[in-house]
C-alpha cells in the first residue's frame, strides 16, 4: 500500500458490486489530483485450465460451464465447437445447429435482460449518484414495477428457451461434441411460441428505454467515459452479425479494417496475451498493432457497430438509428454498450421467433462424427464478447492442453480506459462522495464484465477508499458502512 | 411483521446459484412482500450487517473469501451454504490434488501465447489459498442446500418455509446433487 512512486497518492474502490465478480479499482493521483494511473484488479484465480487436464474430452463441456451460471451456454457451446473439431465432426446436422443456435440466443436474451434490467437499471433509471437504498433492483421494482416485471419476465423467457434445449435453466447438458442430444418436440416448440411476440414487444419498449436516456441526457450519456479503442468480433461471410458462428474481424480505433473473415482455428496468428502483475486477468492484444497499442473492445458495442446488417429487421433498423445517433456518438461511447444490448436483446428475441417456425427443430438427426483429431478451436460470440476455447486431446481422449480466452479478459484494458476516462471526467479535484465510487462502477458496468469468467475465479470485496499521501500516509478514508452510508476519517 | 433481512454472496463459486435463486422468476415480488436485501450482488450495500439469514455460494480459495465468510457468520442468525462449491467445495476443488504452483505456472508463465509472462503477485491480490475448501470446514453451517445449483423450486420452498417459521425440509425431486 505505501510502496508508492515518488509523490502519487493511491485511491481504491473495493469491491465493485452490481457486476459478476470479484474486483476493486485503485487510482494513482498526482498533487494537482490528475490521474496518473487507473487499474482495474482482478483478485481470484480458479486454475480451469489446469485442471481440466487429465479429464476426458467430452466432460469438458460441462465441466467449463461451471466457470459462470450467468453465461454457461457460452461456455458449453464455445468447448462443444472445439469437440466437434476433435470428433472430426466439420459439419453439423441442419437440426443440431439449430438447436444449438436456439439455445445460445435464449442465453443472450437472458443475460442482456439481466444486466440490463437487475443491475444497470438502478444507475440508467435513478442516477448514477442517486440514494444507495434504492438503487438496485428492488427499488426499481417499488417505482418502476412494470418495467421490473418486464425484466423478470424476459430473463425467464430465455431461461425458458434453454432449459428446453439443455434440460435445465443452468450448467444444462444439450450440447455434446458432434452435436446435440435432444431435439425440441412440439409441446415444448409450442410453449416457446406461444410467448415470442410478447417477448419481441418488450425487446423493442426495452431499446426504446435505452434511446431515450440519451435523448433525456445526450451529453451525459454520449461522453461519460468515452474513449476510442480498436475492435474484434466474429462475423458471417456476409458481413451480417452472427453471434455462434463465423469468422474475425478486427478494426483499427480509426475504423480501418485490419483484418476480416479470418479463420478463428489459428487465433493466435492475431491475439498474444500480456500478464501484469496486479491483475489475475490477462491482457490480450493484437499482435500486429503490439502490446501498447494492441488492446481492443469486443461486446455489444462493437458487434453493432462493427457488422454490416443484423440479419434479422426490426433490429436492424435499430442498428441503423443506432448508428445515426448524432452523428455517430453513440457508436462510439461507452454507455452506448447499452442502448447496443437491447438491440441485440431484440435480435435474439427475433432469431429465436425465427428457429421456432423452422421444423428442422423437431428432427432426429442430431450426431456426426468424422476422422479424430488432436486439437480443437472453439470460437463464438458470447454476451459480453467474442470468447475462445482451444484444447489439445491425447490418444486415450485425454484434455492435456487447454486455453480459454473469455469476452471480459478481451475488454480488460478497454475497461481499464474507461475507469480512467471518467475518473479524469468527474474525479479531478473533486471531494470523494459515494455516488462519485459509483460513477467509476456505472463506467465497469457499461462493459458488463463477467469477473468470474475472466479470471476463472470469483468472489466479493468490502469497499473503502483511501487517500494517501505522498509519503505513504493515510490522510483521508471513505468508507461505505452495511447500510451503504458513506462516512470518512480515518478511524482505526 | 417485520422483514427478514437477507445478505448473500458469492465467494469462489460461479454465481450459479444466485441465478437459480433469481429463476423463482415473478416469484421474487412476493419474496420481496417478507425479506429485504442487506449485502448481496445485487446491492451497492458493501459490508453485511445484522441479518436474520445469510445464503453462501461457492468455497473458500483465497484470505479474502475467508474474512468474508467469517463476516457473515458473526452477522447473520441462520447461515446456509448453497450449492455444490459451498457445501463440497465444488468444482474449483479440483486444483487440489494439483499444486497451486504449478498451476499459476502454467497459466501466467508457460502458457503459449503469452508476450511477457508473470505470475501476478500485487499486493492488491488477495493470497490463494493452498486447498479448495468448503464452508463448514471453517464456520458452523446451519443448513445444506445442495445442487449444482440447487434448484429455484428448492430455494424457493426453502425460504418460504423458513419465513413461516417452519423448520425447511425438501422432499424427494428437491434434493439434487449434480
Amino acid at each position: 500500500m505505501t510502496e508508492l512512486a515518488t509523490n502519487l497518492r493511491r485511491v481504491a474502490i473495493d469491491p465493485l458490486s452490481r457486476v459478476e465478480g470479484h474486483g476493486k479499482v485503485t487510482l494513482l493521483l498526482d498533487e494537482n489530483n490528475h490521474v496518473q494511473q487507473a487499474r482495474l484488479h482482478i483478485v481470484e484465480f480458479r486454475g480451469f485450465e489446469k485442471f481440466v487436464q487429465g479429464r476426458p474430452y467430452w466432460e469438458i463441456p460441462v465441466m467449463v460451464q461451471r466457470l459462470c451460471g450467468i453465461c454457461p451456454v457460452s461456455h458449453h457451446l464455445a468447448a462443444c465447437k472445439a469437440m466437434d473439431q476433435v470428433v472430426g465432426a466439420d459439419r453439423l446436422t441442419s437440426s443440431a445447429e439449430k438447436l444449438r443456435r436456439l439455445m445460445h440466443y435464449g442465453q443472450i436474451l437472458q443475460s442482456h435482460a439481466l444486466h440490463f434490467f437487475h443491475l444497470s437499471s438502478p444507475d440508467l433509471l435513478f442516477g448514477f449518484g442517486s440514494d444507495v437504498a434504492k438503487r438496485n433492483i428492488v427499488g426499481i421494482a417499488t417505482e418502476y414495477p412494470e418495467i421490473a416485471r418486464q425484466g423478470v419476465l424476459l430473463r425467464k423467457y430465455g431461461q425458458e428457451v434453454i432449459r428446453h434445449t439443455a434440460g435445465k435453466r443452468i450448467h444444462g447438458t444439450g450440447a455434446i461434441p458432434g452435436g446435440v442430444n435432444k431435439n425440441l418436440n412440439k409441446e415444448e416448440r409450442d410453449a416457446l411460441l406461444a410467448d415470442i411476440y410478447q417477448i419481441i414487444a418488450w425487446c423493442r419498449d426495452a431499446v426504446a428505454m435505452a434511446r431515450r436516456l440519451f435523448e433525456q441526457d445526450p451529453a451525459l450519456y454520449n461522453e461519460f467515459g468515452r474513449f476510442s479503442a480498436n475492435s474484434l468480433g466474429l462475423i458471417r461471410a456476409d458481413g451480417a452479425m452472427d453471434l455462434y458462428h463465423g469468422g474475425l474481424r478486427a478494426r483499427d480505433r480509426d475504423g480501418k479494417t485490419l483484418f476480416d473473415h479470418e479463420n478463428y482455428d489459428e487465433y493466435w496468428e492475431h491475439i498474444y496475451e500480456d500478464v501484469k502483475s496486479w491483475s489475475y486477468m490477462k491482457f490480450p492484444f493484437l499482435r500486429q498493432l503490439g502490446a501498447d497499442d494492441g488492446w481492443y473492445r469486443v461486446g455489444p458495442l462493437t458487434r453493432v457497430t462493427q457488422c454490416d446488417f443484423i440479419p434479422t429487421p426490426l433490429a436492424d433498423v435499430e442498428r441503423r438509428e443506432f448508428l445515426a445517433w448524432d452523428g455517430g456518438r453513440a457508436a462510439g461511447a461507452t454507455l452506448g454498450t447499452h442502448w447496443a444490448r437491447m438491440i441485440e436483446m431484440l435480435h435474439a428475441a427475433e432469431a429465436i421467433k425465427e428457429l421456432l417456425h423452422d421444423t428442422d427443430l423437431l428432427g432426429d438427426d442430431l450426431i456426426v462424427q468424422g476422422e479424430r483429431r488432436g486439437r480443437g478451436v472453439g470460437v463464438l460470440e458470447a454476451p459480453r464478447g467474442t470468447l475462445i476455447h482451444h484444447y489439445r486431446v491425447d490418444e486415450n481422449d485425454l484434455v492435456i492442453r487447454a486455453n480459454l480466452i473469455v469476452s471480459t479478459t478481451h475488454n480488460n484494458q478497454a475497461m481499464n480506459e474507461a475507469i480512467r476516462s471518467v475518473a479524469r471526467q468527474y474525479l479531478d479535484g473533486q471531494e470523494l462522495t459515494e455516488g462519485l465510487l459509483n460513477h467509476i462502477e456505472v463506467a465497469i458496468r457499461a462493459f458488463d464484465p463477467c469477473l468470474s469468467c475472466a479470471t476463472h475465479a470469483l468472489g466479493k470485496m468490502p469497499l473503502t477508499l483511501n487517500l494517501i499521501d505522498a509519503e505513504g500516509n493515510e490522510i483521508d478514508r471513505l468508507v461505505r458502512n452495511g447500510q451503504g452510508e458513506c462516512s470518512t476519517g480515518i478511524c482505526d | 411483521m417485520a422483514k427478514l433481512r437477507v445478505a448473500t454472496t458469492s465467494l469462489a463459486g460461479c454465481f450459479g446459484c444466485h441465478m437459480s435463486l433469481l429463476d423463482i422468476d415473478e416469484r421474487l415480488f412476493e419474496l420481496l412482500k417478507h425479506i429485504e436485501f442487506d449485502r448481496t450482488p445485487l446491492t451497492d450495500i458493501k459490508k453485511c450487517g445484522p441479518c436474520d439469514l445469510g445464503l453462501i455460494e461457492g468455497g473458500l480459495c483465497n484470505a479474502e473469501n475467508v474474512e468474508v465468510l467469517l463476516d457473515f457468520r458473526r452477522n447473520c442468525k441462520i447461515l446456509v451454504a448453497v450449492g455444490a462449491c459451498a457445501v463440497t467445495g465444488g468444482l474449483p476443488a479440483q486444483r487440489n490434488h494439483l499444486d497451486l504452483g504449478a498451476c499459476l505456472t502454467e497459466v501466467y508463465l508457460t502458457e503459449p501465447g503469452l508476450a511477457h509472462g508473470g505470475i501476478p503477485n500485487d499486493p492488491e491480490l488477495p493470497l490463494p489459498l493452498d486447498k479448495v475448501h468448503p464452508l463448514h470446514e471453517v464456520v458452523k453451517i446451519d443448513y445444506f442446500l445442495p445442487g449444482c445449483p440447487p434448484p429455484a423450486d428448492a430455494i424457493w420452498q426453502f425460504l418460504t418455509e423458513l419465513i413461516a417459521g417452519q423448520t425447511p425440509t425438501l422432499g424427494h425431486g428437491l434434493i439434487k446433487y449434480d
